[in-house]
Order: structure tokens, then C-alpha cells, then sequence
């Protein structure tokens, strides 16, 4: 089995000073597979995407990438790319220049090393002969993600790689890590943002003060979830909120057209206003709501989870879901 | 818990040296700042030296400023003064001060570690190609200043510091030496500029580290410190040079300051490089005062004081190595050989140093102090015999001296000898060579010789 993964770490323990920043941490990333590496700030997964890039050297356990084994010398093994921090670019230099000089520092030539094709994958043709110095921050993630393809890499590891990108960005970004991943690339990024991770992610690693809290696949994250808060938009509201009040195994978080979910969330607020409902439930318990309302002649025009599964998981996995909850009452 | 951390790793292999330091060099030559320090080093020298020979002007209180209108070959030598005292440090400040802090402040450690994956090799990389850059600007001020000095005025000969003539092709040999010789200490800024770099980080005292050590070296050589303390500061080889113009040439200080600078430069470097291979890349490196105490300055502080011992031991001179026989026999020397010079300009049979017997005697404030030391107020009296008669001729100095060993004799008269700037000759007035001229004092020779 170990054979046949990309990476594979056990019990890996890094530490900085009295700070342990990686506490006994298992990991194991599938080729061709994109794995997640989520978790709150400080949790550790820039500490772990840096080992997989042989900036930082564990203090204890053992990692094999691509097969070998990670010495104690700072070095990445070979066909390993990405960013850590952003990604690392000259700005004196233009974005052809920075992938010309990568390319030669692996001894290609840069005509054939395939610089026009990278940039074109992330969309940057347009800008190629322009200084970076003048690049915005989603631009630079692109150029540094075309710096990796570069590489050809068998492992890709990215920190946060959608990070100031447009939903354009997004896509190009979305889409080279879907191209890399099904020629049998693995890829590991970190991020924030839990709908990147739904959409992109087949494995997710959980991380919380350097400790593994979750590692499986999206679907068994998402089953973690527990129940949901619905956001229900009908054409009958009072009606609803009744129906709702009446439902066995369901819970009404607001009573009041736009109350709480206005207070608490002014994102939220201007769309509940008026007609929305919140409720947490089951899946099974919102079937025989919507099956209720449809009964009663009540047209569903909006039903959308208010924090996606994903992020609820993730919420309830680092337990910071009690917090969110108190900030809620206390704007209440 | 299984640790296999200490397993040789196979599948990494690092980028070869030379791809790395040409990866460094086109990141430096982009930078714009590099670039126009080049330009200004490959062309300011130029306009200087064009400049001052369009005008009447000359700059008298630098070292050969004096015969700048005489001879091509002075160009160059200003130049160099200049570079020592300036350009070099500051240069060497922007280029080797910045070459890893740039990368702090650009936030790309991370992407060069896993390009070069290698820090030793990014470390060569780094440092060979800050070398390469202040080769260029160090060849860029010596070529330029040479070619327009010889452009502008000729290649006509040269008078040395001891007031001897050199041929323009010694001059030229001599030239080329001197700026070779400003290497050494030019490394050692390089050296200290990348020790800088490196444990500040992207703190601005990084990039600053050079130019105020070498600011500290100058002052230092203003002071009347102890002989052996100034030779062993690294920043003396860019005043030793002078030592070339002398015949003999004053070769043991100017070995010294070789081998101090050199001393230096090496140990900077592996200073450098061992705080290198030590820092942790996955954070922001701002530098540390610590660390810049133990990596830096106690290493470099200890070869100073172990210097400081080594040369008081060895060498003959004491004190600030300038002393009254020393400056009377330089003196002389030097009258001598510019006398024969004034005897040419006017046309007079030619003498030799032999047949003038020339003495001097010197003494400082009026005997009130000590005749030792740096100081203006040396006054000194020339005499030397008439060829042919047994007439003996005294000429007045006064002597501006200062610590490193240099020093300025103005005239005092008589008027046909030394006392006005100007000499009538056959073909019209002439610059005379007997009323101001520039001197050294070699600082390591023993008392009597000078």
C-alpha cells in the first residue's frame, strides 16, 4: 500500500522552540488524487505543506515521497513543485523571464521548456512579457502555479492556491488541478475556503493544533456534518414558519421573518428579509417539511444550507462551533 | 514512533552550481538599482575625469590629484582613492548587503529552496554572482577612469609618491596592479556585506552592514591609532596601494593589508554561510541581534585582536609608525628625485640623486612635542649640495602628516626653489614640481629607513 502512495508520513512531529506545531501527524496522499488539507489558522498545515517541499525538516516520525525516504537535508526530492506563503516570484523580472530562468535552473532551454504552454493553461498569455512587479495577488498565484507545472510535477503542493483569484482565476486554477490530478498527479493544498475543497478535493486531511482530527474522504467529511441550517424562501411564509414550528425533529432559529439571521449575519440579512425561514434539521425531517409545504400549496423558491456541509463539519471537527454559536446569541 | 529521518536521501538531486549562479546573476541584473550602479560605475569615472581636466582646478588634496594635467595615468589613481574611501563600500552595500535580504523581503525563500533544492548550493550561487556584479563595477571604475585620463591627457609618465619618475608603461603596470590590490578589501566588504544580508534578514542594518563598517575603518584610519591596529583593519589595503609608487615599493604594508583583507573576507563568508544553513526558511527573517553578535561580529572581533597581537610581534615599527627619521629620510628622497625634475623643466645639466646628497631635518611643534606621530605641524629643512661647488642649499617644508603615513610638503621658500607654484622656464612659466607634492611614510619599516 505504501508503495503505491504519493506520501506517506507517520507520526511526523515538528516543533518550533516549545511550540509543537505538528504533533504525531499521519499522512497519506493517493496519485491522481487532489487531498485537502483544511484546518483553523495556526493548526499547522503550512508546517506539514513545507515538509512535503523539504523546507523544514521533521523532528520526529518518518515521510516517503514519491517512494523514498525524506532525509534531514533541506531539499525537495525530484518531480515535487508548488508554493508554500504565496508564491515566490521576482518582480523585476517578467512572467516569461521568471519561468525562462526556472526552467533553465533545471537545465531546459526555454523555448522548448514549455513556458508559452504553462502560461497559456493559466491564462496569462496576455501578460507574459509583463513585469510581475505589476501583477495582482491572483495573478501572481497563476504565474506560480504555472512555475510549478513547469516542473512536471508528481506532486503538487499548493497553500491556499485560489487565494485573491477572480471566479475566472478560479476556474483556470480549478480545472489545471482537475488536468494534473487525472494524469496521475497527486495534489495537496491548503485552504480556507471550504467550497473550493468540495468542489476540487476527493481526501481531506483535518487538521487542529497540529494534531489530526479527520482524514477520509469529502463524502465521510461531509456525513460529519450532523444536521444543518436550512434557509427556506416560500411563497407563504407565515404558513411555513407554522408548518416548520409544527415538524417533529426540526428546529425554528428564527420566529420572526429576517430577525435572526439578520442579526447575526448582515450578509445574510437583505436576502431573509421579508420571506426567509431558518431551521436546522435532518435531511430526513427537511424532506417531510418541503413534502408539508408542497401539501399545503406552498411553492419552495429558495432552499440552500446556510453553512455548507463542509464548513459545518469543519466547524464542529475544530469545535468552533460553539463559538460561532455564542456569537450569535450575544448578537442576538 | 519510527524515525527514519537520518536516511540518506537519493531522489533529490540539487541544481549544479553553475545554473544557480546564473539564476542569481539575471535576478541581479534585473534589478534596476543594479543596473544603474553599473552604468554609473562604467561611465561616472569618465565624466568625472573629462570634467576635471576641462577646468583648471585640480583636486590637490587626493593622492596624484595634483598631476592629473600632467599625466593620464593620475585618472585612475583618483579614481581608486575615491572608490576606496566611497564608491566601493557603498557598492558593495546594494550588491552583496542585498543579495539574500532581497529574498526576505520578497517573500521567495520558499520558491528558490524548492528550485535550487539545496541551501549550500543556493548560498555559492548567491555569493559568486554578487562577486561577478562588484568585478564589473570595480573594472567599470578602473577602465573608465583609465581610458578618459588617457584620452583626455596621455600616457605620459607618472611622478610617484617618493617623487620618482615612472615610465608610462611602469605607470600603467603599476595602475593595474593597485586596483588588483583593491580587491582584497573589496572582498572582505563583499564578504561582511553578506555576512550582513544573511543574519539581518530584512532589516535595512543588513544592507547598511558595509557601508558603516567601512565609514568605521575610515574613521579609524583618521585616528593616530597604533600601527599594528591599523594594518590589521581590513579597510587599510585601499590606502596600501600607494605603497606601489615608491621605488623601492613599500610592499610590506600593502602585504599586510592583502592578507588582512583576504583573513577577513573568508571569515565573514563562512560566517555567512554557516548562519545560512542554520536559518529556518518556512518563516520571515527579520534578523536577530543575537545572532548577529555570536555569527558576526565575535568572530570577526577575535581575528582583529588576534591580528592586532600578531603584527605588534612581528613587525619592527611601533607607536603610530611615524617618526622624525623616517619622515626626514622620505623627505629627502622625494626632494631629491623632484629636484632633478625641476633641473629638467629649467634646462639646467642634469644631477643625480648621488650627487645632491640631499638631507633633511625635521622637527614638530617648533620641539615642543614629541617628533613622532601624525600632525601639521611638522617643519622641516632640506639640504642638499650643489653639483659642482661646495655650496650647500636649504629649502623649508612644512609637512601636513597624516596617520596613514601620507603627507602633503608645502614650500616655504626660497622662492626659486620651492616657494611659489610656478617656475620660469626658457619656454615660458611651468608648474613647479618642488612647491607642494604629495608623500608616504612607510609605516611597518623599521626607525631610519624610510
Amino acid at each position: 500500500m505504501g508503495a503505491s502512495l504519493t506520501v506517506r508520513a507517520r507520526g511526523i512531529t515538528k516543533c518550533f522552540g516549545e511550540v509543537v506545531a505538528l504533533d504525531a501527524v499521519d499522512l497519506d496522499v493517493t496519485p491522481g488524487r487532489i487531498h485537502g488539507l483544511v484546518g483553523p489558522n495556526g493548526a499547522g498545515k503550512t508546517t506539514l505543506l513545507g515538509l512535503l517541499l523539504g523546507l523544514a525538516v521533521a523532528d520526529r516520525g518518518s515521510l516517503e515521497i514519491l517512494g523514498v525516504p525524506v532525509g534531514r537535508t533541506l531539499s525537495a526530492p525530484d518531480g515535487v513543485a508548488g508554493f508554500v506563503d504565496g508564491p515566490g516570484l521576482y518582480p523585476s523580472l517578467t512572467a516569461r523571464a521568471n519561468l525562462a530562468a526556472l526552467a533553465a535552473l533545471r537545465g531546459r532551454d526555454a523555448r522548448t521548456a514549455g513556458v508559452d504552454d504553462v502560461l497559456h493553461e493559466v491564462g496569462l498569455t496576455d501578460v507574459a512579457d509583463d513585469r510581475v512587479r505589476g501583477f495582482s495577488l491572483g495573478m501572481r498565484q497563476r504565474l506560480g502555479l504555472a512555475a510549478a507545472l513547469l516542473t512536471r510535477p508528481r506532486l503538487l503542493v499548493l497553500d491556499e492556491p485560489t487565494n485573491g483569484l477572480d471566479p475566472a482565476g478560479q476556474h483556470h486554477m480549478h480545472r489545471v488541478l482537475a488536468r494534473l490530478a487525472a494524469e496521475g498527479a497527486a495534489v495537496v493544498l491548503s485552504s480556507h475556503r471550504m467550497d473550493d475543497v468540495g468542489a476540487l478535493c476527493s481526501e481531506v486531511t483535518l487538521l487542529r493544533t497540529g494534531r489530526v482530527v479527520f482524514s477520509g474522504s469529502v463524502e465521510k467529511l461531509r456525513a460529519e456534518s450532523g444536521d444543518l441550517e436550512y434557509r427556506l424562501v416560500t411563497t407563504a411564509p407565515d404558513v411555513a414558519r407554522r408548518l416548520a414550528l409544527d415538524a417533529p425533529d426540526l428546529h425554528v432559529l428564527d420566529d420572526r421573518p429576517g430577525g435572526l439571521r439578520a442579526a447575526v449575519d448582515p450578509e445574510v440579512g437583505p436576502r431573509a428579509a421579508g420571506d426567509a425561514l431558518v431551521v436546522r434539521a435532518s435531511v430526513a425531517a427537511l424532506d417531510d417539511l418541503v413534502v408539508r409545504l408542497v401539501g399545503w400549496g406552498v411553492a419552495l423558491r429558495e432552499l440552500t444550507p446556510v453553512i455548507s456541509p463542509l464548513e459545518t463539519a469543519f466547524l464542529a471537527l475544530t469545535e468552533q462551533q460553539d463559538d460561532v454559536r455564542e456569537q450569535r446569541e450575544g448578537a442576538r | 514512533m519510527t524515525a527514519t529521518i537520518d536516511v540518506p536521501v537519493a531522489a533529490s538531486r540539487p541544481v549544479p552550481v553553475l545554473r544557480g549562479y546564473r539564476f542569481e546573476l539575471v535576478k541581479l541584473v534585473s534589478q534596476w538599482r543594479v543596473r544603474a550602479l553599473l552604468l554609473a560605475a562604467w561611465i561616472g569615472p569618465t565624466v568625472v575625469v573629462v570634467a576635471i581636466h576641462q577646468q583648471g582646478t585640480l583636486p590637490a588634496d587626493t593622492v596624484f590629484g595634483r598631476w592629473m594635467h600632467a599625466t593620464g595615468w593620475a585618472g585612475p589613481l583618483v579614481a581608486l582613492g575615491f572608490a576606496g574611501t566611497w564608491a566601493l563600500p557603498l557598492l558593495t552595500s546594494v550588491v552583496a548587503g542585498d543579495v539574500f535580504a532581497a529574498e526576505d523581503r520578497l517573500g521567495t525563500w520558499c520558491h528558490l529552496l524548492v528550485a535550487m533544492r539545496s541551501p549550500r548550493r543556493i548560498f555559492l550561487g548567491k555569493a559568486l554572482a554578487s562577486l561577478t556584479v562588484i568585478g564589473l563595477l570595480v573594472a567599470g571604475l578602473a577602465c573608465s577612469s583609465a581610458v578618459a585620463g588617457l584620452l583626455a591627457v596621455g600616457d605620459q609618465p607618472l611622478t610617484g609618491l617618493d617623487g620618482h619618475v615612472l615610465a608610462s608603461a611602469d605607470a600603467g603596470r603599476a595602475v593595474l596592479l593597485a586596483w588588483i590590490c583593491a580587491l582584497a578589501p573589496t572582498l572582505a566588504l563583499a564578504a561582511i556585506g553578506l555576512l550582513g544580508s544573511v543574519t539581518m534578514g530584512r532589516s535595512p542594518m543588513g544592507l547598511l552592514l558595509p557601508a558603516v563598517v567601512a565609514f568605521g575603518m575610515q574613521v579609524a584610519q583618521i585616528l593616530p591609532l597604533p600601527v599594528a591596529v591599523r594594518l590589521a583593519l581590513p579597510g587599510y589595503a585601499f590606502l596600501a596601494w600607494r605603497g606601489l609608487f615608491t621605488s623601492p615599493a613599500q610592499l610590506g604594508p600593502l602585504l599586510v593589508g592583502i592578507v588582512v583583507s583576504l583573513l577577513w573576507a573568508v571569515l565573514a563568508t563562512v560566517a555567512a554561510y554557516r548562519v545560512f544553513l542554520r536559518r529556518d526558511f518556512t518563516t520571515a527573517h527579520d534578523g536577530s541581534g543575537r545572532r548577529a553578535f555570536t555569527a558576526g561580529v565575535l568572530p570577526l572581533a577575535t581575528l582583529l585582536a588576534l591580528t592586532v597581537a600578531v603584527l605588534g610581534a612581528a613587525t619592527p615599527a611601533s607607536g603610530s609608525g611615524i617618526d622624525q627619521s623616517k619622515l626626514q629620510r622620505s623627505l629627502a628622497t622625494a626632494f631629491a628625485h623632484l629636484y632633478r625634475a625641476q633641473t629638467q623643466e629649467l634646462h639646467r645639466p642634469d644631477v643625480t640623486e648621488a650627487q645632491l646628497q640631499t638631507s633633511a631635518t625635521c622637527t614638530k611643534g617648533d620641539g615642543l612635542v614629541a617628533n613622532s606621530g601624525p600632525g601639521s605641524g611638522w617643519r622641516c629643512v632640506v639640504s642638499w649640495h650643489l653639483p659642482g661647488t661646495s655650496a650647500v642649499g636649504n629649502a623649508t617644508y612644512q609637512l601636513d602628516v597624516t596617520a596613514d603615513g601620507r603627507y602633503v610638503a608645502d614650500g616655504d621658500g626660497p622662492r626659486a626653489v620651492n616657494g611659489y607654484f610656478m617656475v620660469r622656464t626658457p619656454s615660458g612659466d611651468a608648474p613647479n614640481p618642488l612647491w607642494r607634492f604629495d608623500g608616504i611614510v612607510d609605516l611597518l619599516a623599521s626607525t631610519g629607513r624610510g
